[in-house]
């Protein structure tokens, strides 16, 4: 069985390409089914490959299928189009599924993308092993490296904060300053993460009613905030006001009725829209652009260390699929070793039958049987192993003609057309 | 020979106290580590333990090194029950280096050898694990506490590691420390109600005073936790309480 793998992928086709060459899950599925026996079609936003598997032609039927969805881009994508086989497609494919070809080392997504690809590609047996072993290496890395762990972007670093803050965040309320695409962006962020948006406040309350509508919350004007500070867990703040909207004197005013629970300002905006002086108050914590961008910068040097350990991971992975590929060459020689063996026994209890009471007959058919199982376990483990070396498929030549195995089944085969 | 089982422990606490140190670079292996040991650490404490219950004919923890011996192991104890997640390993950096040190000290104050016995009687047995109990859960709440103050400081200042290397949730770590110490409350309650049971009124001395000060104080952090002294306050006081704990009570109960 020969894999091979044709792509193009955002390391080097430019987005308009990529767009052309894009499909989506129906279209997908439909190429999966008419490129052949076995083929999966990946098509994401950041590439599109064609996982193949026959023994003849498949690059050119792959490169011919990019080709033709690429249209008016054909010529530029000979430039960029990459051809991998076997283990190096393996590994290309462990890589992508663990998230380490993505833009943002470790991203979650991709795993998913992986899945519904395979889900609808017409699989067989060859293919469901690799992808199936795709998605264990992608839970493999997520579960035993922190590659996945930190966020990569502002709204979700805000989010993550709140949650080193208070934990899952399922009931807390936030308080959303400002209308605008950032304001609902890390508003998303934290609903994803179980949090309740309590309100948006904005100058213009027809804005701010809109965006209210969509996150289920109330809209209220921004002069009623310093009362919905009381009862608020996180306020994201993104306005276009050209000074502070809250002032450390309303904050410290709200935090008698708070309790002592802490709170959490994110201030999105420049210019700032919270008072610095916030963070200097008992429980409150306050982040602007600046402290989030430093934080996500640390994280994703830290994904990418993570994604040295990975990557070792991975290779680990694509190691031991290449042996269980290879072990596929030697396969069909082992069976044939097995049966020539359980013939020769048949035939030779077959003719001794006649001399052996039954239970004598069946004590030597058990006799033989170990013999044989014991005989062929030595040289089946080894040539497995050989199988995954370099000369392995030698090892299977060698047996198939010191044991005439190709030669016996000629003759069978001749005798059964006779 | 079984004596020498505190050393297999000391190793292992050692090595978790360090492991833990190395976690702070970042999750992964040192944390896995430092959890075996824990875990590896208290089972041969453990078997030392029982080593000690088994050789003796009364109630082998009653000097201030087995006490310190039996304490440490109730401290770690009570720790694996968190230490063990990933959420709440970073507490063990609280935990562990000053869990190594006690046993160290319960080491060479002969609190860990076989076939010492210094008190006898069911009910004195239950005082003093009842009240060790209450502190190694006391113990357990000032780690949390010191990792709240901590924490508050990362977040505090904006620190750029502060989403790489995870400490526990802020609140969460406030909660937990709280109900650490209604805990501890009740079972130094029982313990005390255990141990008056024995005493005459010339038995009164300055540790049972420093005892009921500490109870005292610890019940106040409750009361005044219901009034808004939550996070940073309860934090301090909670600190403040295991001063008496760690300083006073010992100082009182065994130099008297």
């Amino acid at each position: 069985m020969k894999l091979t793998l044709v792509g193009v992928s955002h390391h080097d086709a430019p987005i308009e390409l990529r767009e052309r060459v894009a499909l989506d899950g129906g279209a997908a599925a439909a190429l999966a089914g008419r490129l052949g026996t076995e083929s999966v079609v990946l098509s994401t936003c950041n590439r599109t490959e064609l996982y193949l598997v026959r023994e003849e032609h498949a690059e050119d039927v792959a490169v011919g299928t990019l080709t033709e969805l690429a249209g008016e881009g054909a010529a530029e994508l000979s430039g960029v189009v990459y051809r991998l086989r076997d283990e190096a497609a393996a590994l290309h494919l462990f890589r992508v599924a663990a998230g380490l070809d993505s833009l943002v080392p470790g991203e979650g997504e991709i795993l998913g993308q992986v899945r519904s690809a395979y889900e609808a590609g017409a699989t067989g047996s060859f293919l469901d092993r690799l992808f199936r072993q795709a998605l264990h290496v992608g839970r493999r890395v997520r579960v035993e490296t922190a590659i996945a762990e930190s966020p990569a972007s502002v709204p979700s670093a805000a989010a993550a904060l709140a949650q080193q803050v208070f934990g899952e965040l399922g009931g807390r309320r936030v308080l959303i300053l400002g209308a605008g695409k950032t304001s609902e962006s890390a508003a998303r962020n934290l609903v994803s993460r179980g949090a309740t948006i309590a309100a948006v406040a904005n100058r213009t309350l027809a804005h701010g009613e809109e965006l209210a509508r969509k996150l289920g919350a109330e809209a209220i004007e921004l002069d009623r905030v310093s009362a919905e500070l009381g009862t608020a867990d996180v306020v994201i703040s993104s306005t276009s006001a050209p000074g502070y909207i809250l002032a450390r004197d309303t904050v410290a005013a709200a935090l008698r009725a708070r309790r002592g629970r802490p709170l959490l300002l994110v201030d999105l905006a420049v210019p700032r829209d919270l008072d610095p002086r916030i963070n200097d108050l008992e429980g409150c914590f306050l982040y602007d652009v600046d402290d989030l961008e430093a934080v996500v910068a640390e994280t994703l040097s830290g994904r990418r260390s993570e994604a040295a350990r990975a990557e070792r991971l991975v290779a680990a992975e694509a190691a031991r699929f290449r042996e269980w590929q290879a072990a596929l060459d030697v396969v069909p020689t082992i069976a044939s070793l097995r049966a020539l063996a359980e013939e020769i026994r048949d035939r030779e209890l077959e003719r001794a039958g006649s001399r052996l009471s039954e239970r004598e007959r069946r004590q030597v058919e058990s006799v033989t049987s170990q013999i044989v199982a014991k005989l062929l376990h030595l040289p089946t483990i080894r040539m497995k192993e050989a199988a995954a070396a370099a000369d392995g498929v030698v090892y299977a030549h060698v047996v198939r003609h010191l044991f005439g195995l190709g030669e016996r089944s000629a003759e069978r085969a001749e005798e059964e057309r006779k | 020979m079984a004596e020498l089982l505190v050393v297999p422990a000391l190793i292992a606490y050692g090595e978790a106290a360090f492991a833990y140190a190395g976690e702070l670079r970042g999750p992964g292996l040192a944390g896995r580590l430092a959890t075996w040991g824990v875990r590896l650490g208290w089972l041969a404490q453990t078997a030392l333990l029982v080593g000690q219950a088994v050789s003796a004919e009364g109630f082998p923890w009653g000097t201030w090194a087995g006490s310190l011996n039996l304490f440490v192991w109730l401290v770690v104890g009570a720790y694996l029950i968190w230490g063990c997640t990933p959420r709440y390993r970073l507490l063990g950096l609280a935990v562990m280096p000053p869990a190594a040190l006690l046993l160290a000290l319960a080491w060479l104050g002969g609190g860990t050898g076989f076939g010492e016995d210094t008190a006898s009687g069911a009910v004195l047995a239950l005082h003093v694990g009842l009240m060790l109990a209450g502190f190694a859960g006391l113990t357990l709440a000032a780690g949390m506490a010191a990792l709240y103050l901590w924490q508050e400081r990362r977040l505090k200042r904006h620190e750029r590691r502060v989403l790489r290397v995870r400490f526990p949730p802020l609140e969460s770590l406030d909660h937990l420390a709280a109900r650490a110490v209604v805990a501890s409350l009740v079972v130094l309650a029982l313990g005390i109600g255990a141990g008056a049971s024995r005493v005459e009124r010339e038995d009164f001395d300055a540790a049972m005073v420093v005892t009921f000060g500490i109870v005292a104080l610890y019940a106040a952090l409750l009361v005044l936790r219901h009034e808004g002294w939550r996070g940073r306050r309860s934090a301090l006081l909670n600190l403040a309480g295991f001063a008496l704990v760690a300083v006073v009570l010992p100082l009182t109960h065994f130099a008297g």
